[in-house]
């Protein structure tokens, strides 16, 4: 198997803000790979770098081992991106749209192709309807079948079922899902972290332009294995403070190793005379490795886990 | 599906020319009912006033061709500042940037697209506006109006491109349009043969290259013109040259498109 995307050293400045900050990671053909990270992380700033819609700074990324500067003609056609923003060309239609987006890439006599691609994305009664009168779900489908006009090895998703409804969603990884198993690489960031829990089968996570962790999505889960309790109280016993992962108002989150540690926070908060008005216990979740891993680099030493990380 | 390397920047300019012609009635019919307007009411007014070329040319025929020039080269940039500006603001410049196009490949599609606008609002011009005056069909060298008419709306093209990249909001192209390239094509001579202004006025002149396109153009129709075509013919296609090769280098730089 050879490199579908390589990213090394990748730093990116704007103004005072360091969106990439020295990011390398590796894909490989054939992989359903997840990029996770708060608002501001820099996916979307990775994203445009292999793109060619923002230069870096300093470093280099590669797609099938295209420079994405020096060899761009290669690079964007071994690649397809869905954007983030929900854009599109008021002048056409559907199916004037997906044309006209396979001639840029030089291809003429779409047709088979672009009916399959309508078809997949549900869009065979919209092909002759200009892209204003669509729906937000419509447009955004739009926007997936475009970035496959060209069938390109490497699929970039940026948060693709971001305010897209429950069943669109499930038609969209259905598709996305096929074509990963007919081979094509897919890089995926999404806010939902199941979806990537559901999908990916390796997951970076990026802060503040860094990669705080890179691993399988098995090795994520059992670096953190243990669980979670979810408590609503007053307060959390001071021993058990520095176990809280998160707190959102009266909601407390905190990690235990095992299930015999329930019985000693139990213990503490009987001795210390707190009320238990909800607690529920739940397995860890990628939601919860992100938690973990967000708040540890969030302390010092970030960096140097990012640079241990990253490979 | 069929692949051709390099055959991206045809289907650029096919949406380039599909956008306008979409629009057709703002884009061609619009520009051509202004020009028309202008002819009806200057050549009214001025026809028994103003003498051009020593009285050799009746005033309305002079000032046909010009306005047909004017309405070539504002419609080669409103053609791709709008185009390239309305890309930007909507977001969708995304669906050009992504393909594998080169810098030269933008351009080039781009500045065709607004050359072909602009010769279509010429000849429109130019279609209703003859009736005015029917001895301008006779026209004695029909290549060098040619020749004018496709540097000249080049120049205005990569001059809406630059316009378009710089902005960032359509304010600034209307600034640009208002203040720049609406005067420069007014006070070229398009209304008058500067031979009638006040010397001062007609050395300034001389230093608007939209007077070169014009009169050069006009010397077309009747073989007449204020200086000597070819020095005109020089200096647009000089400018034509610096111009796209500044364009291209901005393409290339990526500035303000991939930042």
């Amino acid at each position: 198997m050879s490199t579908a995307v390589e990213v090394v050293n990748v730093a990116r400045r704007f103004g005072s803000v360091q969106a990439l900050d020295g990011v390398s990671l590796t894909v490989e053909e054939g992989e359903f790979f997840g990029l996770l990270g708060p608002n501001g992380a820099g996916k979307t700033t990775l994203i445009s770098v292999l793109a060619g819609l923002t230069r870096a700074d300093t470093g280099t990324a590669r797609i099938l081992g295209h420079d994405v500067v020096g060899d761009y003609r290669a690079a964007r056609r071994a690649l397809g991106v869905v954007p983030q923003e929900l854009v599109f060309d008021p002048f056409f239609t559907v199916r004037e749209t997906l044309e006209i987006q396979s001639g840029y890439f030089g291809i003429r006599n779409n047709g088979p192709w672009i009916d399959e691609i309508l078809q997949h994305l549900d869009l065979v009664s919209k092909a002759d309807a200009n892209m204003r009168s669509l729906s937000g779900g419509m447009k955004r489908r739009v926007l997936v079948g475009q970035a496959l006009v060209h069938k390109p090895p490497v699929i970039v998703l940026d948060e693709p079922t971001a305010g897209v409804d429950v069943q669109l969603r499930q038609s969209l990884w259905k598709f996305i899902r096929k074509l990963n198993r007919d081979g094509h690489t897919i890089i995926l960031t999404t806010h939902y972290l199941e979806e990537a829990e559901a999908l990916c089968g390796r997951i970076a996570m990026l802060k503040a332009g860094r990669v705080v962790a890179l691993d399988t999505k098995q090795n994520l889960l059992s670096r953190f294995a243990g669980l979670t309790v979810r408590l609503v109280a007053d307060r959390v016993p001071a021993a058990w403070q520095p176990r809280v992962l998160r707190r959102d108002a009266g909601t407390f989150f905190i990690g235990l190793d095992r299930y015999g540690d329930l019985e000693g926070l139990l213990g503490a908060l009987r001795t210390e005379g707190i009320g238990i008005d909800e607690l529920a216990l739940q397995e860890t979740d990628l939601e919860h490795v992100f938690l973990r891993i967000m708040s540890a680099a969030g302390a010092a030493g970030a960096a140097g886990n990012a640079r241990g990380a990253a490979r | 599906m069929t692949r051709i390397a390099g055959a991206g920047w045809l289907t650029l300019l096919y949406k380039e020319l599909l956008r306008f012609w979409k629009v057709s009635f703002q884009t061609i019919l619009a520009p051509v009912l202004t020009a028309l307007l202008y002819l009806l009411i200057f050549s009214h007014v001025l026809e028994a006033n103003v003498s051009v070329f020593g009285g050799k040319v009746p005033y309305t025929a002079f000032l046909v061709p010009g306005l047909v020039m004017m309405s070539v080269l504002q419609n080669a940039f409103a053609n791709t500042s709008s185009s390239l500006m309305q890309s930007k603001m909507n977001g969708n410049l995304i669906f050009i940037l992504l393909p594998p196009l080169s810098p030269l490949e933008l351009f080039g599609a781009y500045v065709l697209g607004a050359m072909v606008r602009g010769l279509v609002v010429g000849l429109g011009v130019f279609a209703v506006t003859v009736f005015f005056a029917p001895s301008l069909l006779a026209m004695p060298h029909p290549f060098w109006a040619l020749a004018f008419a496709l540097l000249g709306s080049a120049i205005l093209g990569s001059l809406g491109l630059v316009a378009a990249i710089w902005a960032d909001k359509f304010d600034q192209i209307s600034a640009f349009q208002n203040f720049i390239i609406v005067p420069l094509t007014f006070l070229s001579g398009v209304f008058y043969s500067i031979h009638s202004l006040p010397p001062f006025w007609q050395g300034l002149s001389r230093f608007n290259p939209f007077f070169y396109m014009i009169d050069g153009f006009r010397y077309g129709f009747f073989g007449l013109s204020d200086v000597p075509p070819a020095g005109s013919l020089a200096i647009v296609a000089g400018c034509a040259f610096l111009l796209s090769l500044l364009t291209l280098a901005i393409l290339r730089s990526g500035w303000k498109l991939r930042n």
